[in-house]
């Protein structure tokens, strides 16, 4: 594997600019100093109770999210690029997933292969047809971006089901500022706290046609259980909305109401961060408990507006990412601003070929899996853990994709012993409402914390950072 | 506001007052037991904190017998036993995290330093009698922070209303308990006045509803029967009060009613406790029957529980 790419040093010991005044500023603080503040920040999360929990992690269901202090900062310029990227990726998401579920055009095309879409498990029949207000299906997308040198900027994956994690961006942030206002005083930092305004604003945008003037929006969670929930409830108490459970909403005619100690009041719009297996019992699966009874018929009655909407699943799959190159193209007509990891795709013979015989270098991923389980990094496994892979792949090469191991960029880290490059990703937030789409310039850093590790995912292990974007 | 929300606002004021009440309870005993036996008699006071917190059926499906021991574990820490003050405060825990949203920092600080307290320090239970006196106290404290931080920042409005209403439904409900275990020794009748059996008895009551300086200062008299019950049933100035209670409660649902713009049963129903406690003094009521009056109360009690649910939190 090559040396990574360090977002500070350039090797001969130069520093890019944006990093010139933290590296003064780490000059001039001891270390004391630092470890100091970092035992005052873990203090801080704990006491505001910023925690997940970790399936199948019996011994403690609330853990912390280890949080580094050192920043990870890009420049204006970056950000400029990576924004348009980001803005055209989001655009064509929402475009392919209206032409999915209506007209089909890329599969007419050839460009995206039939089965792909219809032997999918998260294809949902159910939405063929259906309308969603101004078209669009990703309202709230995280984008999972990578670096390898200093040019480029590489997705490595889409998250257009419910994804998380911008509570950790506000929440890092907040606590930076107040851990180290000297630092921010030397730099000029492009503030992320409208975020939740550009959210409120985007769910309200996208009300269905029956809502009042003043549409109602709610945040539907699975409940204080899942390993999110801290994220739900910061961010309805930051938007100002109701925080709802499935039992708290019933359908009657086709629209959805809440039950409050007023009586009934109807919902317009639903932030949901439960997943559509999860959402109605009486259309998927009847055993779900966190659902509501009847909410896909006041959905296909266009009374309620889903955020994100029923059936994105197919827009992040892993097996359909490989495509984007050629969906951004075929929509837009534009070369794609972000790149694309190399995916070899196991369902075709010659890369399954190519993918077994390789796989000690190759990550391997499931196709529908997420949070980093289920995947094969294969310089980092054991001989026994390869060839178990390796029958796993050869029962269902279509659950799996393949990539080459990149060195992910790194960022100097706190670690015991003392600052040391540690590998980074970058999740930005993209919001869409029925005008436009809004990014706040910065997002979620993913760190991870052991030496050379490349798994950055919070529930194995990994920690956050906060991400300035400096304002130039 | 959600129904659910309210719910878990009542609920969560609930377990932190109950906790409180519990740890009362122990201590009231501790000091009681700590007495040579000539002075308390032959009751087991371990059996009548059982009752007082109104869980002897379910203890005595694992133990034989009472003892300062097993009864301060089952109280305080016991899993098995769902309204331990272990179990109170992880339920108040998870009543917050779920209506996070209607709580101020400060609220949610208390109960989640608490919980964190809990797991750290208090998590093997305690082994010494200063250790219990300590952790005694860490609940009691809690309890008043919790009170506290609701009464200094939360708004006043449904939340608030809600919340308060869990706390005396629930402080009234304990008081009434204490009286339904204890009201024989109250009895006018048995009047053995002065005698130590009694004196440290009532003088125990007082000292589980943090009453025993009020009862000076309210009475100017020694202790009597007629007149610790007088105190906890009937005198308004006294916040533990059966009447005390139900002025908040009375209180608390009207002020829900006007924001609402309309009335129902529960309040209905309040106010005919109410007036019934302002209406009563300790002579009816000693004729009427003390016993059957405190049981009359807890299940009226109870069913005001029941009406405010069916009216706005289902």
């Amino acid at each position: 594997m090559a040396v990574a790419f360090d977002e500070m040093n350039i090797p001969g010991g130069d520093l890019r600019p944006a990093y010139q005044e933290l590296a003064r500023w780490l000059k001039e603080t001891p270390p004391e100093a630092l470890e100091y503040r970092r035992q005052e920040a873990e203090l801080l999360f704990r006491r505001i109770g910023i925690t997940f929990a970790v399936y199948g992690d019996s011994e403690s269901t609330e853990r912390l999210i280890p949080f580094d202090v050192i920043p990870r900062i890009m420049s204006g310029k970056e950000w400029t690029l990576l924004e348009k990227g980001l803005k055209q990726r989001v655009r064509a998401l929402n475009m392919f997933l209206r032409d999915i579920y209506h007209g089909r055009d890329i599969l007419r095309a050839g460009i995206v292969p039939d089965d792909l879409i219809f032997q999918n498990p998260v294809f949902r029949p159910e939405m063929n047809g259906q309308q969603v207000p101004h078209d669009v299906y990703v309202h709230i997308a995280g984008i999972d971006i990578i670096r390898v040198d200093a040019e480029d900027f590489i997705v490595l994956e889409d998250n257009a089901r419910t994804p998380s994690g911008v509570s950790y961006m506000l929440e890092n942030r907040e606590i930076m500022m107040r851990l180290f206002p000297d630092l921010f005083a030397r730099h000029r930092v492009a503030p992320v706290e409208r975020y939740p305004d550009e959210l409120l604003s985007a769910l309200r945008s996208v009300a269905p046609n029956s809502a009042s003037g003043e549409p109602t929006v709610a945040l539907l969670t699975p409940g204080v259980y899942n390993s999110a929930y801290y994220e739900h409830s910061f961010l309805a108490d930051k938007l100002g909305i109701e925080l709802v459970e499935g039992r708290d909403l019933i359908v009657k005619n086709n629209e959805v109401f809440m039950r409050t100690t007023e009586g009934v009041k109807r919902v317009d719009v639903i932030y949901r961060r439960v997943d559509d297996d999860f959402l109605d019992p009486l259309t998927f699966r009847p055993d779900s408990a966190l659902g509501v009874p009847g909410l896909m018929s006041a959905y296909a009655a266009g009374n309620i507006t889903l955020a994100n909407a029923v059936g994105t699943g197919i827009a992040d799959d892993k097996a359909i990412y490989s495509y984007m190159p050629e969906i951004v193209k075929f929509y837009l007509g534009e070369e794609p601003i972000l790149k694309n990891v190399q995916t070899w795709r196991c369902r075709e013979p010659k890369d399954l070929a190519y993918v077994l015989d390789n796989l000690s270098d190759l990550v391997v991923k499931e196709v529908h899996g997420s949070g980093g389980y289920g995947m094969l990094i294969g310089p980092a496994a054991t001989k026994a853990t390869i060839e178990a892979f390796r029958e796993k792949l050869k029962r269902e090469p279509e659950g799996f994709i393949a990539q080459p191991t990149l060195a992910l960029s790194t960022c100097p880290t706190c670690t015991a012993s003392g600052l040391a490059p540690r590998h980074v990703d970058l999740r930005p937030f993209v919001l869409t409402g029925s005008k436009s789409t809004t990014i706040v310039p910065g997002g979620l850093t993913r760190v991870a914390l052991k030496e050379g590790s490349l798994v950055v995912n919070s529930s194995q292990g990994g920690g956050t950072k906060d991400t300035w974007i400096l304002d130039e | 506001m959600l129904s659910r929300t309210a719910e878990n606002l009542c609920w969560l004021a609930r377990y932190v007052e109950r906790a409180e009440y519990l740890a009362r309870t122990i201590d009231a005993t501790l000091r009681v037991t700590a007495l040579p036996a000539a002075y308390i008699g032959k009751t087991n006071e371990w059996d009548s904190a059982l009752l007082t917190a109104g869980v002897a059926e379910s203890f005595y499906q694992i133990h034989e017998e009472a003892n300062e021991h097993n009864v301060v574990d089952y109280l305080s820490f016991s899993a098995d036993n769902p309204s331990s003050i272990r179990n109170c405060i992880e339920a108040a825990r998870l009543n917050s995290r779920s209506v996070r949203t209607a709580l101020t920092s400060e609220m949610w600080d208390t109960i989640n330093s608490a919980w964190i307290e809990l797991q750290a320090v208090w998590s093997k239970g305690t082994s010494t009698r200063e250790d219990l006196a300590k952790f005694l106290r860490f609940v009691q404290e809690t309890s008043l922070r919790f009170d506290g931080s609701a009464y200094r920042t939360m708004l006043r409005n449904d939340a608030y209303w809600f919340s308060r209403l869990g706390l005396h439904l629930e402080r009234a409900d304990n008081t009434a308990r204490i009286l339904d275990v204890k009201y024989h020794v109250l009895l006018p009748e048995e009047e053995h006045v002065g005698g130590p059996l009694d004196f440290y008895q009532w003088s125990s009551i007082l000292r589980s509803v943090s009453a025993l300086t009020a009862y000076h200062w309210v009475y100017r008299e020694t202790l009597k029967p007629w007149l610790v019950a007088d105190l906890l049933i009937l005198n308004g100035t006294l916040p533990r009060s059966l009447a005390s209670c139900y002025d908040n409660l009375t209180r608390n649902l009207d002020q829900i009613g006007v924001a609402y713009g309309r009335q129902g049963p529960a309040q209905r129903h309040a106010r005919g406790i109410r007036n019934r406690l302002e209406h009563s003094n300790m002579n009816d009521i000693f004729q009427h029957g003390v016993h059957e009056f405190i049981q009359e109360f807890i299940a009226d009690n109870s069913r005001l529980g029941e009406i405010i649910t069916k009216q706005y939190l289902i």
